[in-house]
């Protein structure tokens, strides 16, 4: 479970002074489904599940994540967390294999665990004629298959998707949204940044839209649309951001 | 602190970076190949233009000299040099390099020697040119046979033996052993290139794992593990160290190989090196040692490589803290590139010849290890500095490392934009 109370984080600029990435963002993600954190760039997705993966620290508020505090137990929060974004890459001079085992071994894993791991793995993704190859030799959907692996190698109960599926192409970005099905499947917590309307309705049980690092609103695509009589999520999002005082970029 | 997550992040970043060309390079192909090539062609240039210089015959303009013909004839009949009439514009003839040497001898030269006064012959030439500093050296060796002639005529005029003006002989006799005089020839020059490497080594490896990681966007997915933050800068710390002091160990052992397999010829060739270094003017034939060549304590050795490593710490620590700021390679490299010069200026004031290890320069970081290594490579043991100068050099590398933890868990360093 994944539950953020009044998240907020502050960056001080030279130029344009404090800047509130996120600003009291609360939320709570049940076990065995997906939140869309929906949001334009700059809106704060990616502050906010960065906060959530102890990559940074709240200025204020907190959050707890599979039982552990983000602030004060930040080694537990990320053996417990898959973090998966565009910006999170592969070791180019490994090889898949490697790569798998490098995270398996940070993880705790033990060799035989991380071998038999890796066979289940490279299986269940179709990674068998790439295991053994470097990196950047691989093709993107190859890569992205590797990166799955990597985030999910320790079988965390939680899992973070930041804009996953960002510069890919059609077929690759089936494979990652079909996974974060599987996640969900399998009972995990899941949460799934985007800024891809047809991403958030084909996917999530609940949806949280933010702007200027706001929470604007939250509930599942029903409950928005009963909610601002439109049927369509991209209406009710600029309805919400124009409500805000910002244009959708 | 894990050792398990530090010797983890340490084997992978090892495996990566014998994996990466440009690691190589820095590291091993660079100390291992192009140092020692250099200091090879340095040292058969610099043999083979002494050798030519030995082996022109320098052309000496004699000024003046009409009323001394004997002295002339001895001139126009000495061996080694081709004795020409000077020409108004000699003095533009030594700088074009088409004179070598310019001899003013006296007026009534021959008359005023006979009545016993003291006629000063000059010599022009061009300091620092080295066809015109052996030009000298041949008309000195000349004018030392004229005058011992003069001396024998006189003696024997006066009915006297010749060893009168002889009364006995003095030669110099060497006692240092050839590690000692090694030590003295070269013990500025080891230093220097072992700090200079230990810098470069790390620098490469520094980048790559930092501001590289940042850039290529490994740095998050390695953060997003649950390895403590100081459990990843040891293991990436411990390969920029690895970087560093591997580009030293290869550094010695391929000059060291070089040395064994290809003797002196490392250095120009066993003759060449001599003369070379008696050209050079730092040492003159008679302290040069009969038989073989200088060496180098392999103590003395042992010794600086135990005091480069705090150093070798506090270069890595310092490579790795300052590529974590930058936002990528290229911006990383603009930082480390100007801390070599900062580097090079008190290293390479060891070198200079008369820089003494003292309490003064014992305080002046890099210069004082720089000072201490050039002891030790000659036999000095002097433990209150090298006690001194090691713990400080700890305490420096400790303060370093300390600030490389300490940045690598900053989030403005860290996810800098």
């Amino acid at each position: 479970m994944i539950e953020a109370r009044q998240l907020t984080k502050t960056f001080r600029d030279k130029k344009r002074g404090e800047i509130h990435g996120a600003l009291d963002v609360s939320f709570r993600v049940e076990p065995g489904t997906i939140y869309g954190l929906l949001g334009a760039n700059g809106a704060g997705k990616t502050t906010t599940l960065r906060m959530l993966a102890t990559l940074l620290r709240p200025t204020r508020g907190t959050a707890v994540v599979a039982g552990h505090d983000v602030a004060a137990e930040p080694d537990r929060v990320r053996a417990r967390v898959g973090f998966l974004a565009a910006s999170t890459a592969l070791y180019a001079r490994l090889t898949a294999r490697e790569m798998i085992g490098y995270f398996g071994r940070l993880n705790g894993m033990t060799d035989a665990a991380i071998r038999a791991r890796t066979g289940e793995l490279a299986e269940r993704l179709g990674m068998g004629e790439f295991l053994d190859r470097r990196c950047d030799q691989l093709s993107t959907g190859m890569k992205q298959k590797t990166s799955i692996a990597r985030t999910i190698v320790h079988d965390p109960p939680v899992m973070i998707f930041d804009e996953p599926t960002l510069g890919l192409d059609v077929m690759t970005a089936r494979t990652v949204v079909g996974f974060v099905r599987e996640c969900r499947a399998a009972g995990k917590t899941v949460i799934y940044s985007t800024h891809v309307m047809s991403e958030v309705e084909k996917l999530c049980d609940v949806i949280g839209v933010i702007h200027g690092g706001r929470l604007l609103a939250e509930g599942s695509l029903s409950e928005l649309r009963a909610r601002h009589g439109l049927t369509d999520l991209e209406d009710i999002f600029v309805r919400l951001v124009e409500g805000a005082g910002g244009a959708a970029k | 602190m894990n050792w398990r997550n530090i010797t983890t992040v340490y084997l992978k970043e090892l495996k990566d970076s014998l994996r990466d060309r440009r690691t190589l390079i820095s590291v091993i192909v660079v100390p291992t190949v192009v140092m020692p090539l250099m200091f090879l062609i340095f040292g058969k240039v610099t043999a083979s233009s002494v050798a030519k210089a030995r082996e022109d015959v320098p052309t000496v303009a004699l000024i003046g000299g009409g009323d001394s013909p004997e002295v002339l004839r001895r001139f126009r009949e000495a061996k080694g040099m081709r004795v020409v009439e000077a020409k108004s514009d000699w003095r533009d003839a030594i700088a074009a390099k088409t004179l070598r040497v310019a001899v003013d001898i006296p007026d009534r030269f021959a008359a005023r020697l006979e009545a016993g006064e003291v006629p000063a012959v000059r010599i022009y030439h061009y300091q620092g040119e080295l066809k015109s500093e052996n030009g000298v050296r041949v008309v000195e060796r000349f004018l030392a046979e004229l005058r011992e002639d003069t001396v024998a005529r006189r003696l024997a005029a006066a009915g006297l033996p010749k060893v009168a003006a002889r009364p006995f002989e003095f030669r110099r006799e060497n006692v240092a052993p050839p590690e000692k005089v090694g030590g003295n020839l070269f013990g500025g020059l080891v230093p220097y290139l072992i700090i200079l490497l230990c810098f470069t080594g790390a620098m490469y490896p520094a980048m790559d794992l930092t501001a590289g990681e940042k850039e290529r966007g490994t740095m998050e997915t390695l953060l997003c593990s649950p390895v403590p933050r100081v459990d990843l800068v040891l293991g990436k710390f411990l390969m920029v160290l690895t970087g560093s002091v591997s580009a030293m160990v290869f550094m010695l052992i391929s000059t060291a190989a070089s040395i064994l397999i290809g003797g002196a010829a490392l250095l120009g060739g066993g003759a060449g090196t001599r003369s070379a270094i008696v050209a050079s003017g730092a040492i003159r034939p008679p302290e040069l040692p009969a038989g073989p060549l200088p060496i180098i304590d392999p103590l003395g050795i042992v010794g600086v490589m135990a005091m480069v490593v705090p150093v070798a710490v506090l270069f890595a620590a310092l490579a790795f803290t300052v590529s974590l700021f930058a936002k990528s390679q290229k911006e990383a490299q603009s930082y480390l590139g100007p801390m070599i010069v900062l580097v090079i200026l008190p290293t390479s004031l060891g070198v200079l010849p008369g820089m003494e290890l003292t309490a003064g320069t014992a305080l002046v970081p890099l210069l004082n290890l720089s000072l201490v290594c050039k002891e030790m490579l000659s036999g000095v043991w002097n433990w209150s500095y090298i006690g001194m100068i090691f713990g400080s050099s700890c305490v420096y590398a400790g303060f370093a490392l300390w600030l490389a933890v300490r940045m690598f868990g900053r989030e403005e360093v860290m996810f800098r934009t």
